[in-house]
């Protein structure tokens, strides 16, 4: 799938893009070489924020580890939080009560809801419109209020634990969502006034990054980026987990391939998360927030893996058994790593400009690429 | 009635030139009104630079919902200041291997051109530098010397980025160029002459965006565009796209050489802007309507200061408004903008406001 | 032919120039109104910000007036800890029945390595410890992020086990 450029031809220019840079969104060193203004090739250099999450989790207990995921993708951080929880208890058959389950995704639909705002933020000021930021921020915090309220934490809130939620949610919380809904609902329809309707940011995203459905597969590019192509692949609707299969909502999946669908497919998408919060803040059934465990929890001999639908696309837990109370080995399936790799199939024969389009469209968090 | 005009410029400098020419001999008497206009020119450039870069700063943050500079000098007043005094601190590195002639005269000639620009402009009644026949011709001419700084500094910082971005901004600017004399060129045909201060008289009735009514408008949106690409602001600033490539052309300055570009681009936006109030707006000319004496009468008590001051600083508003709300356009649809639709539309204008003119069909 | 082309390329011109408007009108919308303004000014603002009582500043132990606490130097939050920020060091007390009975003796806690993930108070049987909500810990000397959380001449309170 991947054809070789020839060798660097007298006059390319080679450039290198990051590690620091305003529109890497992270530590990402890009090598382009260019033609001229035409970009020939794109190399992505990993590695500056490798921590070595997975090693460190073979030293820590089931309840220890899931703390770490919410500092790999770091915009997601519930969501992280949720598949670990999902795998441990899939492995010791645990029984989540409703209460918690419904809990749950209340706070993952509101975690993407803020990914999706500050992607929105950061997309519109690498295209060079800076007023968006500020906006997108704004209901962000709103979001982040609500948060620090129940979870005590604003962006790494460690709140599942196998079994559940660590504490019940707080009073005001509903009352809180629900003014938060009727907020957002006026700003998003300021959202496609300001960015998604203006000719000049029309023009820089469309036809801009084709990404064939094929290629997508191939790549193994999952969540909006495939969507963006036509590949329908949201976990949530393909292997339901918790109480997804019950809720009314869409998949999104826009045909097109190019930046301005990928765009849209997202801006669709927080309708639909809005849609499913208001599902639910009504019916939270009443009931346990956790369910009685015990203290050292042992995973029996296995291996077990579990996914959920992230902000980015599949996030995957793969957890390695022997019996004991650490794991042997856990990895996790990062959709930023995947995604990037398609980055250099898109930007192919495009402009300086358009690569920082198409990295917008990619929405990549480095730190999740890396782990 | 006699205390107000006591107290305008135009009182002010002529007594100055009186009492020069009765106390020193002629020669002498040029020599010091020299000194004296260069000294104020330098002066009026401190000064704009401080008020511009605060009007910026406070402009995009209330567009952004926040607060702006709020903590140094009542209201953030004495940000400038503060920033100037870093500026005039720092290091300046020339890197290895630039061009060191090249790369120390480059932001000089920016500044020179702009202060050269400054000459024919009228900031009040009785107050240019220097009121030359071809006024307009001469700016326009004048303001395509900054193209021949922009590339110094890119090829002397002999760094790749600050090439790209030099090479991207000599394309942009001498485009857009076309467009906005076209633009200029249709006031001319209306007023029949490229003196400013006839331009300004012939204002006298009513502003020519007003008279000139719709081959007017559409040559004023013309005009507006194109002077934001030539001054190299957004949407049109590739040259220094922050979040593409570093900086740009001026990505190896630091310190006062840097203080100079900084300060370039702003008095540039002034004079563009004091440039399109004097063509469109009437410059220093109060809103007279046609024969309504009474009212001309009223607005002539307005200081012709203070009026140049507010049409060109709400045009610097408009301006800074567009840069805060649109994204950045790219290379190419930036010169296809140009080519394919503000160089004909600005051709068919000028045609228009010929037959206008011929025919007497403006007010 | 030409005036198809001629339409068309009129009525793009337009549609661009309302979009940029439609833009151009909210930024000139927020420019002008400054209630929407959500900046809080921090340093000024000390007496009116309150910070949820969940939020998660830093780990202290609670004392009541009798400078009594409630830890009985069990070890359980140092066991649930994921990177060693608790060390508990424990002594034995004698009882008045002469029995020897473990009891706390000091409670240290590394501020600079806690990740506030809330383990350690889940983990407390007796809830002696719990989150305060101080997010000031900016020091110039890093000795001062070790902190004993016990204070000093303080026992367990009666009662507890």
């Amino acid at each position: 799938m991947i054809e070789e450029v020839g060798t660097t031809e007298q006059g390319d220019l080679v450039i290198n893009v990051g590690p620091q840079h305003p529109s890497t969104h992270g530590v990402l060193h890009l090598v382009i070489t260019l033609n001229g203004e035409t970009i020939k090739k794109v190399e992505p250099h990993l590695g500056y924020i490798h921590r070595s999450i997975e090693k460190m989790c073979e030293s820590l207990s089931y309840r220890q580890f899931i703390y770490v995921t919410s500092r790999m993708d770091y915009l997601s951080s519930h969501i992280n939080n949720h598949g670990c929880a999902l795998c441990v208890e899939k492995g010791m058959q645990i029984e989540v009560p409703a209460r918690a389950k419904v809990i749950r995704v209340l706070m993952d639909e509101l975690t993407r809801l803020a990914s999706h705002q500050l992607w929105w933020g950061a997309m519109a000021m690498d295209v060079g419109a800076l007023t968006p930021f500020f906006h997108a921020f704004r209901e962000r915090e709103a979001i982040n209020d609500i948060m620090e309220e129940t979870c005590g934490a604003r962006l790494t809130m460690n709140y599942m634990v196998p079994g559940g939620v660590m504490a019940d949610i707080h009073p005001n919380f509903q009352k809180r969502v629900k003014e938060f809904i009727a907020f957002f609902k006026t700003k998003i329809d300021e959202y496609d006034e300001l960015v998604t309707g203006n000719i000049i940011f029309k023009n820089r995203m469309i036809g801009v990054g084709y990404l064939s459905p094929e290629s997508a597969v191939s790549y193994g590019c999952t969540g909006p980026t495939a969507r963006g192509s036509g590949v329908s692949c949201d976990i949530r609707k393909l292997y339901p987990y918790e109480v997804y299969g019950q809720l009314q909502f869409e998949e999104v999946t826009v045909t097109g391939g190019d930046c301005f669908a990928r765009y849209m497919v997202r801006m669709q998408e927080m309708r639909q998360s809005l849609s499913i919060i208001e599902q639910l803040i009504d019916n939270i059934p009443e009931g346990e927030f956790q369910a009685k465990t015990k203290a050292v929890l042992k995973l029996p001999k296995g291996e077990f893996y579990s996914r959920v639908e992230t902000a980015r696309g599949e996030f995957g837990v793969y957890i390695v058994s022997e019996g004991a109370t650490t794991p042997y080995r856990i990895k996790f399936r990062s959709p930023g790593f995947s995604n990037l790799s398609a980055l250099d199939h898109m930007a192919r024969g495009h402009k300086i400009g358009d690569l920082v389009a198409i990295m917008g469209t990619l929405d990549l968090v480095i730190p999740d690429i890396d782990r | 009635m006699k205390k107000i005009t006591m107290l305008s410029i135009e009182n002010i400098t002529h007594s100055i030139d009186v009492w020069l020419n009765s106390t020193f001999n002629p020669t002498v008497a040029v020599v010091l009104e020299s000194l004296i206009v260069g000294l104020s020119v330098i002066g009026l450039f401190a000064l704009l630079g401080l008020v511009l870069v605060l009007m910026e700063r406070k402009v995009s943050a209330y567009m952004q919902i926040r607060l702006g500079p709020n903590r140094v000098g009542p209201g953030g007043s004495l940000q400038t200041v503060a920033d100037t005094l870093k500026l005039a601190m720092k290091e300046g590195l020339t890197p290895d291997g630039a061009d060191k002639f090249l790369f120390n005269l480059a932001p000089f000639l920016v500044i020179v051109v702009a202060m050269l620009i400054l000459a024919p402009v009228a900031f009040a009644k009785g107050t240019q530098i220097w009121d030359i026949n071809i006024g307009v011709l001469y700016i326009t001419a004048v303001s395509s010397l900054s193209v021949i700084g922009i590339l110094m500094a890119g090829w002397a910082s002999n760094n790749k980025y600050s090439l790209l971005g030099a090479m991207r901004s000599g394309a942009q600017i001498v485009s857009y160029e076309l467009s906005a004399g076209m633009a200029v060129l249709s006031i001319v045909v209306l007023t029949g002459s490229l003196q400013i201060s006839s331009i300004i008289y012939s204002q006298q009735d009513g502003w020519w965006l007003f008279k000139g009514h719709i081959p007017a408008v559409i040559s004023f949106i013309i005009f507006i565009i194109a002077v934001t690409a030539e001054t190299n602001r957004a949407p049109f600033d590739l040259a220094e796209a922050e979040s593409e490539l570093t900086a740009g052309f001026h990505t190896e300055y630091s310190g006062m050489k840097f203080a100079l570009f900084f300060l370039a681009e702003y008095v540039n936006i002034f004079i563009v802007c004091a440039i399109a109030a004097t063509l469109y707006l009437g410059g220093w000319m109060p809103l007279h309507i046609g024969h309504w004496t009474g009212f001309n009468l009223v607005m002539d008590y307005i200081p012709s200061s203070l009026w140049f001051i507010g049409k060109t600083f709400f045009l610097i508003f408009v301006i800074m408004w567009f840069r805060w709300t649109f994204p950045r356009l790219r290379i190419d649809q930036l010169l296809n903008l140009e080519w394919k639709y503000l160089l004909p539309l600005s051709m068919v204008n000028l045609l228009l406001t010929t037959l206008i003119a011929i025919e007497g069909w403006h007010f | 032919m030409i005036d198809m082309f001629l339409k068309k390329y009129i009525s793009e011109v337009f549609g661009a120039v309302r979009s940029l408007l439609k833009g151009m009108r909210l930024t000139g919308y927020y420019f002008t109104h400054h209630k929407e303004i959500i900046t809080q000014q921090y340093p000024d603002n000390k007496e009116e910000m309150k910070l949820p009582e969940r939020f998660r500043g830093e780990v202290v132990m609670l004392h009541d007036e009798k400078n009594e606490h409630a830890c009985t130097g069990c070890t359980a939050c140092e066991l649930a800890c994921p990177n060693g920020t608790i060390k508990i060091i424990t002594k034995f007390d004698v009882t008045p029945e002469g029995k020897k009975k473990k009891a706390l003796d000091t409670f240290i806690y590394h501020l600079e390595l806690c990740t506030m993930c809330n383990l350690c108070i889940e983990a407390c049987p007796t809830d002696a410890i719990k989150m305060a909500q101080n997010f000031e810990h900016s020091v110039y000397d890093r000795s001062k992020l070790t902190k004993k959380l016990n204070k000093p001449g303080s026992k367990i309170r009666e009662g507890v086990e």
